[in-house]
């Protein structure tokens, strides 16, 4: 006798109950995506490091990270041991403190995020950009990480 | 109905232009309301608030960004920011001002001078 692995058939969407799929739907979603997709919607991590996006052309890595409404001497970016540190302190200002709250979403306080890099960099060449609340650091890649050309040799 | 469910869940690029809402924080003094809003890679040229009955609305368009080769590791939002307050009546909307400096747009709204608390001198 032949024992077949009984499958629960999958329930097509009454049209009355599309609420329920899409509900299904964010769940699957909530399951899938990665960590740092929650890390954006819980304000308890959401704060505390910026996001931040890495490209890879031939010469440069490219690091972008939201900082807004800070000011370039409040921001520390260092390289160490392969990976790129950026870190600083989100001020609030003074002026406001005696006023009335009547909500308080933005984040202030130190934070700190470590970005591995894949290849090792020049760590002389690199440069930091802070423009309309966005550190772009450029790092150019070290020789030897940079993708070689090899010639084959037919004999 | 098996490709339908299936067109549910592979959809992840929205139809529809979304906005995400920009984290604020709103004081108030005796002169008026002050609303900062996050908006990190809008400028000054992306920048759209109206006014409408009593009601704010404030949108930024990100500058348009040139990526650089391949991307390794993506967690910014490139979505657009807007976000609608409504106003207190107090506030006298024709005097209401804003500025964006690094990605933080500031709005003053002033109190109209009617509703401030002021002495008034008794004969």
């Amino acid at each position: 006798m032949n024992l077949l692995r009984w499958q629960r058939p999958e329930l097509a969407p009454w049209p009355g109950f599309n609420g329920l799929s899409t509900l299904r739907n964010e769940i699957d979603r909530l399951f899938e995506a990665p960590l740092t997709e929650l890390a954006r919607t819980s304000h308890l991590l959401s704060g505390s490091a910026p996001a931040v996006d890495i490209h890879e052309d031939k010469d440069n890595f490219v690091v972008k990270a939201e900082l807004p409404g800070m000011k370039k001497e409040d921001i520390d970016v260092s390289l160490h041991d392969g990976g790129l540190s950026i870190s600083g302190e989100r001020k609030s200002e003074e002026k406001w403190e005696a006023a009335e709250v009547y909500r308080s979403e933005r984040f202030f306080g130190r934070f700190q995020r470590t970005v591995a890099l894949p290849a090792p960099v020049n760590a002389s060449g690199i440069k930091a950009q802070y423009k309309d609340g966005i550190l772009t650091v450029t790092l150019p890649k070290a020789e030897e990480a940079k993708p070689k050309q090899i010639d084959v040799q037919v004999n | 109905m098996q490709t339908t469910l299936e067109k549910q869940t592979t959809n992840n690029r929205p139809a529809r232009e979304e906005y995400i809402a920009p984290n604020v924080n709103i004081f108030e003094t005796q002169e008026g309301y002050v609303l900062q809003a996050e908006m990190p890679g809008v400028s000054k040229e992306g920048l759209e608030i109206t006014l409408e009955g009593n009601e704010i609305t404030i949108t930024g368009r990100r500058n348009a960004e040139t990526v650089a080769g391949e991307t390794l590791f993506r967690e910014r939002n490139t979505a657009d920011y807007r976000r609608v307050f409504e106003l207190d009546p107090a506030i006298d909307t024709s005097k209401v001002s804003a500025k964006i400096e690094q990605g933080v747009l500031t709005v003053s709204l002033p109190k109209s001078e009617r509703v401030k608390p002021r002495k008034i001198p008794v004969d």
